[in-house]
């Protein structure tokens, strides 16, 4: 993975920026101690590490305003960083970069529940707001399973999902408002606590930019009120065919459940080892489907989905009869990463999405591809959008198996796209996909994608080598290269 | 000299924008033509016409997504997604007869361009939620596409939320995909009947706010006054005699009889209760989301205001206490719309002013042209969001070829 290269000019300035931090941020504000720096040195990404140039931590939107203002007058690169529980490296410091930590933005501003919602400083964790709102009824509904620790900025920079997003939607559609500081340091508001902000989207594009068009200082979200029940069913397939095919038929009879998740046997048996979730052992594929709402209609969509079930070939049915149940049948789930975690030293988590009728084809192609790679590898799916998580298994101690591993993820993902699918359904791009940009788009879509970073961030300051595999001036990408249109086209039609 | 360019595919619209590129002649680009009284005249002698663009380029029932030309009408795609018994969410709706022309006309790329989105907004979200992916040839002659065919996607900038009320001002969209999902089973209505006018009664929005915060699952919350409730074809309003208070409840056929029940119970408090079922629902929501009580006496200016839904009443009645007005409220009260005789400087700095001041804003709907060609149908923005706006423009249409002046003078 190649960063781009540091500016020498900017890390020999280094005690001169320390100085002019120190003037807009108070002194524990500014942290250049080499030890200290060093627990900024990744994020949810692991593998790759670095110390940043210094690492500021603002308290208020004028001194984000001010730090900006600074970085965009004194070329200095900026990384902006919520609580660094990203997965693709979007918040991986820059040895020329001061990495701007948002954590001390940590209060919810106004819980409004006649508007239904709240609005909240960024560094303020996703299942705070939650917290913030539920002796009233109400929830914060895109549930990342880092929800205890991400922060809502960062949701927003990476535009998160998670179990619910199938009927809730991702944080894009749950997002109203934000307050922004540009690299020039100028602060906008985009949208509020009334819907569709004025003008160009600019609110929509924010959202998911990982970091590289502004710093966001304010954020405002939607709260829902909570579901008067919830019930889950599991379901045991002998074929991840007849799994696919049931996910497919609920979908096909206009049921929307509020999760719909699937494991393979690897991922089954790993974790039912791990927290005896009461997982059927002999079968190819699970399905945990859960419905919420009013009780009457949970009753009423739980027996569809259990007839459905039958039809698909389900030989194991099992309906939660108690809360205490239902969280039982999502223990598994939600410990799948670590429960896998546990039968490997390492390993890496993928994150493409696939139309959901490719499945068996994908799971089929993934087989094939760890035996030639000789790694393991397992399947937790998002079943009712399409989001696959295989988790890859290496140990980074044998020589050459963390590129092997690398290099089974990136074809993974390209077969993912391959079948119509994406790179990345809620992890981001960041480093971790950057290189594999080019499966997807062309050249001119990436080129477009940059114009309107430069629109943001004309010197290219925030968050550099995230994202996009080349770095291209802002000068170069506004000149104009139209091939010479001088003759009107004849068989153009015209009336 | 006027020259209308209608392509046939791809390449021609390619190399439409390509000629106007080098020979620097601004284009006004539309579907259909039907929203053309929404925004400003665009200030273009030519017209690149995409109707010709018209096809339903890959429908998957399964995957939950329909792809279409831009010239689709949307006619159209309604027959293809009523055969699989499914329907866009944010119930699209039809301004046609409100801008004074033929009612179910319009294409897709219309319908994204201008961002709109019915009573389900609240719950389902606008056109710019329910938008994956598009092809589009930007304004410096190139093709480009960004998002995809499947809902959970975050590769790259979320350029299908620019492109998504940018009213053509970026790139001449081609092609685009929409989510889609199952219709409901079953579609209820519970109206609360008030013995008052309700033209701007916080009474009302108490009734919307209590309806939506309880777990009743309300898809929908809209607010007609006596006189506005007196021009409905549904017999249960135009009978009512005073203001009616309009909440829907969708899903499987159990849950809404129980939450249509319960709901009853709830604002029993507020005034006489009573029940619409599916025929008469859909066609109450589908007068609301088209916002046909406003689409007669075509010479008064409709506005329409989003603000927070608990502000919506008091700008009304803000606005009411100097000026004479039809209104009626969408969105739980976060939706005003506002037909009112004539739009001077008084009137314009009374609506934005009360506007402004509960946090939202106000754009000029219908109003004549010439008055549509000054600078007062979308709220100004602010100088940062004025020099952020003309950037980001710059980077899609530098040569300001695509329907200029359209959303803002110069832009």
């Amino acid at each position: 993975m190649l960063m781009p290269k540091p500016d020498k000019g900017t890390i020999a300035k280094r005690d001169e920026i320390i100085r002019a931090m120190q003037s807009i941020v108070s002194d524990e504000g500014v942290i250049t101690n080499k030890e200290e720096l060093r627990a900024y040195d990744c994020d949810g990404l692991m593998a790759y590490k670095q110390v940043p140039l210094i690492v500021v931590l603002p308290e208020s939107t004028a001194e984000v305003s001010k730090v900006l203002k600074y970085c965009f007058e004194n070329d200095v690169k900026i990384v902006p960083r919520g609580s660094g529980t990203g997965l693709s490296g979007g918040a991986l410091p820059l040895a020329d970069g001061i990495t701007l930590g948002l954590g001390k933005f940590n209060k919810v501003l106004d819980t409004d529940f006649k508007n239904r919602c709240v609005v909240t400083q960024p560094g303020v964790t996703n299942l705070a707001i939650t917290h913030a709102v539920q002796h009233e009824g109400f929830y914060y509904a895109p549930d990342p399973s880092s929800q205890i620790a991400c922060s809502i900025g960062g949701n927003i920079a990476e535009n998160s999902g998670g179990v619910h997003s199938l009927k809730y939607g991702l944080t894009t559609n749950n997002v109203m408002g934000v307050e922004i500081v540009l690299m020039s340091g100028e602060v906008i508001r985009l949208g509020g606590k009334h819907l569709d902000s004025q003008g160009y989207d600019l609110l929509g594009v924010i959202t998911g930019s990982e970091g590289l068009l502004g710093v966001i200082t304010e954020v405002t979200v939607r709260i829902l009120t909570a579901p008067e029940t919830a019930k889950a069913v599991l379901l045991g397939f002998d074929t991840s065919e007849q799994a696919g095919d049931c996910v497919a038929a609920v979908i096909g009879a206009g049921i929307i459940p509020g999760g719909m998740e699937m494991m393979d046997t690897f991922a089954i048996q790993a974790a039912e080892e791990f927290v005896n979730a009461g997982y059927p052992l002999n079968v190819e594929a699970l399905l945990i489907i859960e419905l919420d709402g009013p009780e009457v209609e949970v009753e009423y969509l739980i027996e569809q989905v259990r007839k459905i079930a039958k039809n698909t070939g389900a030989v194991h049915v099992k309906i939660s009869q108690s809360e205490e149940e239902r969280l039982t049948f999502w223990s598994g789930r939600k410990a799948a990463f670590p429960a896998v975690g546990r039968l490997s030293p390492d390993y890496i988590c993928m994150d493409g999405t696939i139309p959901r009728g490719k499945l068996s084809e994908v799971l089929r192609e993934m087989n094939k591809l760890s035996k030639k790679y000789d790694l393991r590898v397992a399947n937790v799916f998002h079943a009712g959008d399409g989001n696959l998580h295989p988790l890859i298994l290496f140990d980074a101690n044998n020589p050459g198996e963390f590129e092997r591993a690398e290099n089974f993820g990136s074809d993974i993902l390209r077969l993912c796209v391959s079948v119509g699918g994406v790179l990345t359904g809620e992890h981001g791009v960041g480093i971790e996909k950057r290189d594999l940009m080019g499966e997807m788009f062309t050249e001119e879509d990436l080129k477009q994608q940059q114009r309107l970073k430069c629109a943001f961030d004309p010197n290219q300051l925030l968050n550099p080598g995230k994202v996009y595999p080349t770095l291209h001036r802002c000068a170069e990408l506004g000149r104009m290269h139209v091939h010479k249109g001088s003759v009107k086209f004849p068989d153009l039609p015209r009336f | 000299m006027t020259e209308n360019l209608k392509p046939e595919n791809n390449d021609q619209v390619l190399e439409s924008v390509q000629w106007a590129v080098t020979q620097k002649i601004p284009l006004d680009v539309r579907g259909q033509g039907t929203k053309l009284g929404m925004g400003r005249p665009v200030e273009a002698d030519h017209i690149l016409d995409l109707s010709g663009l018209s096809e339903i380029t890959d429908y998957q029932p399964s995957e939950l997504f329909v792809t279409a030309n831009a010239g689709t009408p949307m006619k159209d795609i309604y027959a293809a997604l009523d055969q699989q018994n499914q329907q866009l969410m944010f119930e699209p709706p039809d301004y046609g007869p409100l801008l004074g022309g033929a009612a179910d006309q319009g294409t897709l790329g219309g319908l994204v361009a201008c961002n709109i989105a019915g009573p389900r907004r609240i719950k389902a979200g606008s056109a710019r939620d329910n938008c994956i992916g598009f092809h589009a040839v930007s304004g410096r002659g190139e093709m480009f596409k960004s998002g995809g065919k499947v809902v959970k996607n975050v590769t790259g900038f979320d350029l299908s939320k620019l492109m998504t009320g940018s009213y053509g001002t970026l790139a001449v969209m081609t092609e685009a995909t929409l989510k889609v999902l199952p219709s409901p089973e079953n579609t209820r209505t519970v109206l609360v009947r008030w013995a008052k006018d309700g033209d701007a009664d916080q009474l009302n929005n108490q009734a919307m706010t209590e309806a939506l915060v309880s777990t009743n699952e309300v898809s929908s919350a809209a607010h007609l006054p006596a006189k506005i409730a007196a021009r409905s074809a549904v017999a249960y309003l135009n009978s009512a005699g005073g203001a009616v208070t309009a909440l829907r409840i969708e899903g499987p056929a159990p849950s809404t009889a129980y939450r249509c029940a319960a709901l009853k119970v709830l604002l029993s408090k507020f005034g006489e209760v009573e029940e619409l079922h599916t025929k008469n629902s859909k066609m109450l929501w589908k007068e609301i989301a088209d916002v046909s009580y406003l689409a007669a006496n075509q010479e008064r200016a409709v506005w329409r205001i989003s603000v927070p839904p608990t502000e919506g009443a008091h700008v009304v009645q803000r606005i009411l206490e100097s000026a004479e007005a039809d209104v009626m409220y969408d969105w739980a009260g976060g939706l005003v719309w506002l037909q009112i005789d004539e739009v001077d400087q008084a009137s314009k700095d009374l609506i934005r002013g009360s506007v402004v001041q509960a946090g939202g804003h106000a754009t000029l709907v219908r109003a004549s042209k010439q008055l549509r060609q000054s600078d007062i149908v979308f709220q100004p923005l602010d100088p940062y969001m004025t020099g952020i706006t003309k950037r980001v423009k710059n980077g899609f249409d530098p040569e300001s070829i695509l329907n200029p002046g359209r959303m803002y003078k110069g832009i």
